[in-house]
């Protein structure tokens, strides 16, 4: 039994990156220049956020649950680390301790409203994002723009890989993130915990697994992931701001499940996730190489490449299994 | 005596809807001013209840439709999205012409924008039981998407309707009470004559409990699915149709703007489970008129539209707490201990 639902899970990894060359090709065959591989680098650089956020989501989507409020705990970091460091002249430093300290508390209080008084995860997590997006609000309605010299270096600071290529500290960073949730989804008993909880969460509990703790903890993860995303978005922006990374949630819940994540639970895999991201992102440097595209059809593009992708890896997924 | 009459009537699924529908009122009634008033102006009937059942009026609409895909299990994000291209739809086809003369009759384009809606609820309907996307993937492609149609639909203007029927559904009266609240009582009268007198109601019912159970018994589940999102999308039609219609205008990028998130809160808040099942279609409505009781008396209270979100974060808790049955067992053991110390 066991190694062939293994099998199945990396075809899908398979068929995610397999698209996601698919149409990198397209775009370099299409548009001259695409081919540079900056371009290739940008694609991490602008997506770094994304990268780190949907990596957490997709933790949350294998235990069953959901969470809708990234997008706005990404919003309020912003504009936390904007005002104590700009209005407060707060240290850098500790600016984003606090940052962090915050995302994780957000995290951990949903994960308790989740797991130890059963409210439906989508509901307390739209709670959360309607806190979390108001409270940016109750510190500023309006920019806060950030000049303090230690987060302008380190916005601007660029690591040369070989020549005219280079990508962001912020990248590093989000790759460092990959890599942890790697490892601590294959090769810790908390990762093995996460799909058993997804898998059946009543076994789970009557093989005597800590659903509970794994729970709670799967949640405060997310927020911390979600505030090391603010702090990226936060780098990359220069600002902060109350309509700053609106939609992001359903941009990492498209992502995780572009690459392989079952929103049922048991089943999804953190590189997936990553190209997921990827797909995304190379969508929309198309729409932009293309130029000629109204924002409206920015939209529809976005909607129906997403319906193909999601189609196409039905049909895939479906027929390995029946070969299988 | 008393007492066991209480405990079975905390065990009814309507008790804590209604419950805090009452709670919210009675904040209401001591604490905002001028809520209990309701005056006849013009022979209209004008009041803060008025207003705000007139206002809910859109969000009960949706919540209805909501209801009915949240108990096959699913979910429809995608029914803010659907009210903008209803609005789009029956607005570009009555047209923006400042003399108020329509270019096309106002029952055109009110059939045309259900049509479209419908069409868009089939599309969903088909993905997710066709294909077997999961449902919130499935309305994802149209949260995104459906804005962008909109906008196409309108090319990307903001269309200002000075034709005076078409601000009637959401603006008008009739024999002194707004026209929308006719329109809910209707909508909701035809849903629940369907799901108490029908078969179709049963087979709703089994199909949520038990898909495979329902589909061994000969109950065609795949269409079964396949239409509550057809009356999902129909209902945001008609919901997009009383927003646009009070704006005057078709604004493809605010109108219905995070109602759908609103909708599932309703339906949370009317006893439902996300995980399907057993459904009340009523309960819905009451959370929907929960949802805007809040709102109306924070904005009455002076918190600002940013602010405002942190307000219904907390409430929202406060009552999922209450409702929730963890939080009545601390409660309980609490109250054991007590008596047992004595």
């Amino acid at each position: 039994m066991k190694p062939l639902k293994l099998k199945q899970m990396n075809s899908t990894i398979y068929i995610t990156i397999g698209l996601f060359f698919l149409l990198y090709l397209f775009g370099c065959i299409r548009y001259p220049g695409f081919s540079s591989p900056q371009v290739f680098c940008n694609l991490f650089i602008d997506n770094a956020f994304l990268i780190v956020t949907a990596v957490g989501m997709t933790f949350v989507i294998i235990t069953g649950g959901i969470d809708i409020s990234v997008g706005s705990v990404i919003a309020l970091i912003c504009m936390v680390i904007a005002y104590l460091v700009e209005k407060l002249k707060v240290d850098p430093v500790i600016a984003l301790l606090i940052a962090l300290l915050i995302g994780t508390s957000i995290g951990f209080i949903q994960g308790v409203l989740v797991q130890v008084f059963k409210i439906q995860p989508f509901i307390v997590t739209f709670a959360g994002m309607l806190f979390a997006r108001g409270m940016t609000a109750v510190i500023s309605t309006e920019t806060i723009n950030i000049t303090n010299k230690f987060f302008m270096n380190l916005a601007n600071a660029r690591i040369k890989l070989f020549d005219k290529t280079f990508i962001a500290p912020t990248v590093i960073i989000a790759l460092l993130v990959v890599a942890v949730s790697y490892y601590i989804a294959n090769y810790t008993s908390f990762g093995r915990c996460v799909y058993a909880i997804g898998g059946n969460e009543q076994s789970a509990v009557l093989m005597g697994l800590p659903v509970a703790k794994v729970k709670i903890l799967v949640y405060t993860l997310n927020g911390f992931y979600s505030a090391i995303a603010g702090i990226i978005f936060c780098l990359y922006m220069l600002s902060g701001y109350t309509l700053h990374a609106q939609g992001v949630e359903m941009d990492a819940i498209a992502s995780s499940v572009i690459g392989g994540t079952l929103l049922t639970g048991g089943v999804g895999n953190v590189i997936g996730t990553v190209f997921g991201v990827l797909i995304l992102g190379t969508i929309q440097s198309i729409l932009s190489f293309d130029g000629t595209l109204n924002s409206w059809w920015t939209r529809i593009f976005i909607g129906i490449l997403l319906t193909i992708f999601i189609f196409l890896q039905n049909i895939l997924t479906k027929n390995r299994n029946k070969v299988a | 005596m008393k007492k066991i009459n209480l405990n079975n009537l905390s065990q009814k699924r309507l008790f804590w809807p209604i419950f805090i529908l009452i709670l919210v009122t009675v904040y209401n009634i001591f604490f905002t001013n001028g809520f209990t008033k309701i005056e006849i102006r013009d022979r209209h009937l004008y009041g803060m209840i008025i207003d705000i059942i007139n206002r809910a009026s859109s969000l009960m609409i949706i919540s209805m439709g909501m209801t009915l895909v949240v108990a096959t299990k699913g979910i429809d994000i995608s029914v803010g999205s659907i009210c903008a291209i209803s609005g789009a739809v029956a607005a570009s086809i009555v047209g923006g012409n400042v003399n108020g003369i329509a270019e096309h009759p106002y029952w055109i384009a009110v059939i045309a924008a259900l049509i479209v809606s419908s069409l868009f609820g089939l599309w969903n309907g088909f993905l997710v039981s066709r294909l077997g996307m999961q449902p919130m993937i499935a309305t994802l492609i149209l949260l995104v998407a459906g804005r962008g149609v909109a906008q196409l639909i309108t090319d990307g203007q903001i269309i200002t309707v000075y034709h005076k029927p078409y601000s009637f559904l959401g603006g008008g009266y009739l024999l002194g009470i707004p026209f929308s609240i006719y329109v809910t009582l209707l909508i909701l009268g035809i849903l629940i004559l369907i799901m108490r007198r029908t078969a179709y109601g049963l087979f709703l019912q089994a199909t949520g409990i038990n898909p495979k159970a329902s589909r061994f018994v000969g109950i065609n589940i795949r269409n079964i699915i396949l239409s509550v999102y057809i009356i999902s999308g129909f209902c945001a039609g008609v919901a997009g149709l009383i927003i646009s219609s009070i704006v005057k205008c078709a604004d493809s990028n605010n109108a219905g703007l995070n109602i759908e998130l609103d909708a599932i809160l309703a339906v949370t808040l009317g006893g439902n489970s996300l995980s399907g099942g057993k459904f009340s279609i009523g309960g819905s409505v009451i959370g929907a008129l929960i949802v805007q009781s809040i709102t109306t008396a924070m904005y009455a209270k002076g918190v600002s539209p940013e602010v405002l979100p942190v307000v219904k974060a907390i409430v929202v808790v406060i009552i999922c707490l209450i409702q929730s049955e963890k939080t009545r067992d601390f409660i309980r053991t609490a109250i054991l201990a007590k008596k047992e110390a004595f």
